[in-house]
């Protein structure tokens, strides 16, 4: 088998190849190379490491099942289907690994306060869940948007004891309530961790989000072995951000003939301009931190998102995704929000699990994938998050 | 000897500091705007700073916010607001400076903004999410077509950043007086004053102070130390109370000649 090295990525100032990097007022400059200074640290330490495994495993649930999609792959013909279950961690998505690394880190950095943006609430509910655990008090910014279509999450965010902080500005969805977390850090930056929830924003971000979450793909890559005695043929993630992704991915970038797939958001239909996806269909531009592919006009005004789901409703993605798209090792499909649905009740009714929304959209493409492909061969869909969250949205969208 | 290295130069020579007014360009139009910057230039302003509006502007609070919002709404673009400069050079002598965000200068291409922004009689800009690490390419632009870029230091800039960020700075130094978004605030830091000596004691470049500063009480308190002081949100704020009337240009030419009283020389 033939195994590239993957390229040490990022560099010193956070690039990806052109992408990444700090655009960021001069005020969050001395902070981000302390917080990357003390994240290097706290990988070093053994002692760190331990604790975050064993919150890992005891408190999250770790590892999650790869589970063979008997029924949805026959239904499908050809490839067989697996599904890796972060839907089965504890708060129903992977955003827990993230949020136990950084929650640890704020601890270690004596911060007292976290803040966090969220879109769908699952990286709010997350976060709630990691204050509540190591003591710190937790702020959320969320899009009032999403507050109205995520309404069960705000409420699991107050009981976890978090402020949730509707957002009304712009298009009042993930985009502004990471402008709003922001400007709360530049506020509040001596006393306060913001807990960034995806793999994008300024480095080192990027790079430590992709760390927590890289567990998914290492842990897929063992059981893979187990189940079929070798690696995938294809791995496909939903992307927004692309934190699932890019764990799920990361571990595989040089194992060359695993195909690695990410599915961005069609929502209404890339031609008609309601969309999500950036690598499909944007333009190398500078949003939230970093330089990446984002949706703008070409003014370099930040174009507004559309997407069913809530997490994957953002005009940009993690500068990493953009890095290994140019240089042609991950590939990018697009489903729209009517095929996240019915890939979304597929799943329900042929396997007994309800998709988040977002997970729904890689489920859609491994079931365009899978009768392409021979009986021999696999798919690993990561299964990023449980759809309890969404029933409310699917059910006023099946009307 | 560049507008800007001269405006400084003759007001050190005459014990002043520069009142340097800010506007979003387009708010509420840019017919308004250009009325606006003639009224300034008139009433005592030593320099002008255009913002080019940003549907993401995270640097600023809600005043800014809206301003941009308004300007955005209006189809302002950047090339709409080179055009007004261009305008208004043959009336308006003093240094004009432009403050955004890196997207829509990377939009409109790093060289072709350089080289129009000094043909359209720009002196320099302001890029509020753009740090020295990622300024080499718009740096070299700048420089090469006389285009002076203006580094922010901040008040978590340690010791070593803020020598990096005087080396770098072309044209001034812009202090971002507090940590914090832009908008008005009741009190000045109590640190700002030790803040701009230690920021002196390592150059000998323009320093003008910016961020929560709109009163002309708190210019006069920022004043001694500092070679100019910039004000935002107050005069953008005064801008929103007064758009469509036809008292928006004295109102702020008022605001802007009391601003300007404590900065002029006490002899």
């Amino acid at each position: 088998m033939t195994a590239t090295r993957a390229p040490r990525l990022p560099d010193a100032n956070g690039h990806f190849g052109r992408f990444g990097g700090r655009f960021v007022p001069e005020t969050l400059m001395a902070p981000l190379i302390e917080l990357e200074r003390a994240y290097r640290a706290a990988r070093r330490d053994p002692a760190f490491r331990r604790r975050l495994q064993a919150l890992l495993a005891d408190y999250a649930g770790r590892p999650t099942p790869l589970t063979l999609a008997r029924r949805l792959s026959e239904r499908c013909g050809g490839a067989l289907i697996y599904l890796k279950r972060e839907d089965l961690c504890h708060t129903g998505a992977h955003k827990i690994n993230n949020v136990l690394g950084q929650g640890l880190l704020a601890e270690r950095m004596g911060k007292p306060r976290v803040i966090a943006e969220t879109g769908a609430g699952q990286h709010g509910v997350a976060t709630a869940t990691a204050a509540a655990l190591f003591g710190l008090e937790c702020e959320v910014y969320m899009g009032s948007e999403d507050v109205e279509r995520q309404s069960l999450n705000v409420f699991r965010m107050r009981l976890l004891g978090a402020k949730v902080i509707p957002v009304e500005a712009g298009s009042r969805t993930l985009k502004d309530a990471i402008n709003e977390a922001l400007r709360d850090w530049v506020t509040n930056v001596r006393t306060t961790y913001y807990l960034l929830g995806s793999a994008m924003g300024p480095h080192p971000y990027p790079m430590m989000v992709r760390d927590f979450h890289c567990v998914i793909g290492e842990e897929a890559k063992r059981q893979a072995r187990g189940a079929f005695g070798r690696l995938p043929d294809y791995l496909v993630a939903c992307v927004g951000g692309g934190s699932n992704a890019i764990g799920l991915f990361h571990p595989f970038i040089g194992d060359d003939k695993v195909r690695i797939v990410g599915v961005e958001a069609a929502g209404h239909g890339i031609g008609t301009g309601r969309h999500g996806a950036s690598l499909s269909a944007g333009s190398v531009g500078v949003l939230h931190g970093s330089m990446s592919y984002v949706l703008q006009n070409d003014d370099g005004q930040i174009a507004t998102a559309h997407s069913i789901s809530a997490g994957l409703d953002y005009p940009g993605v993690g500068p990493e995704h953009s890095y290994y798209k140019d240089v042609g090792r991950f590939e990018y499909a697009s489903v729209t929000d009517a095929e996240a649905l019915e890939a979304f009740q597929a799943l329900a009714r042929l396997e007994g699990i309800m998709p988040a929304l977002e997970s729904a959209h890689a489920v859609a493409h491994a079931m365009r994938l899978a009768p392409t492909l021979s009986r021999e061969q696999a798919i690993v869909v990561g299964l990023s998050g449980r759809g309890d969250k969404d029933v409310q949205v699917v059910a006023r969208a099946l009307q | 000897m560049t507008r800007l290295s001269r405006t400084f130069s003759e007001l050190r020579r005459r014990g002043e500091r520069a009142l340097i007014p800010y506007f979003t360009a387009g708010d509420p139009s840019l017919g308004a705007t250009r009325a606006l910057v003639l009224e300034a230039a008139r009433r005592g302003a030593d320099v002008l700073e255009l913002g080019i509006a940003f549907s993401d502007p995270l640097a600023d609070g809600p005043v800014i916010q809206r301003a941009s919002q308004r300007a955005l709404a209006t189809g302002v673009t950047l090339a709409q607001v080179l055009d007004l400069v261009r305008e208004v050079r043959g009336e308006v002598r003093i240094p004009i400076v432009f403050l955004t965000y890196y997207n829509p200068v990377l939009a409109f291409g790093l060289k072709a903004f350089a080289h129009a922004a000094v043909e359209a009689g720009v002196d320099g800009v302001i890029v509020a999410d753009l740090p020295p690490e990622e300024a080499g390419p718009l740096s070299t632009e700048g420089r090469a077509a006389g285009l002076d870029l203006i580094h922010l230091v901040a008040p978590t800039s340690p010791p070593d950043r803020m020598r990096l960020i005087a080396r770098r700075s072309r044209g001034f130094i812009y202090v971002v007086s507090l940590t914090g978004v832009t908008g008005t605030r009741g009190t000045l830091p109590p640190d700002l004053v030790l803040y701009l000596r230690q920021l002196r004691a390592v150059t000998t470049k323009p320093i003008c102070v910016g961020f929560g500063i709109s009163t002309p009480e708190q210019v006069a308190a920022v004043a001694p130390h500092a070679d100019g002081v910039i004000v935002g949100s107050a005069i953008v704020g005064l801008i929103e109370a007064h758009a469509g009337s036809e008292r928006l240009v004295p109102e702020v030419g008022a605001f802007i000649a009391a601003l300007k009283a404590p900065l002029r020389s006490r002899a």
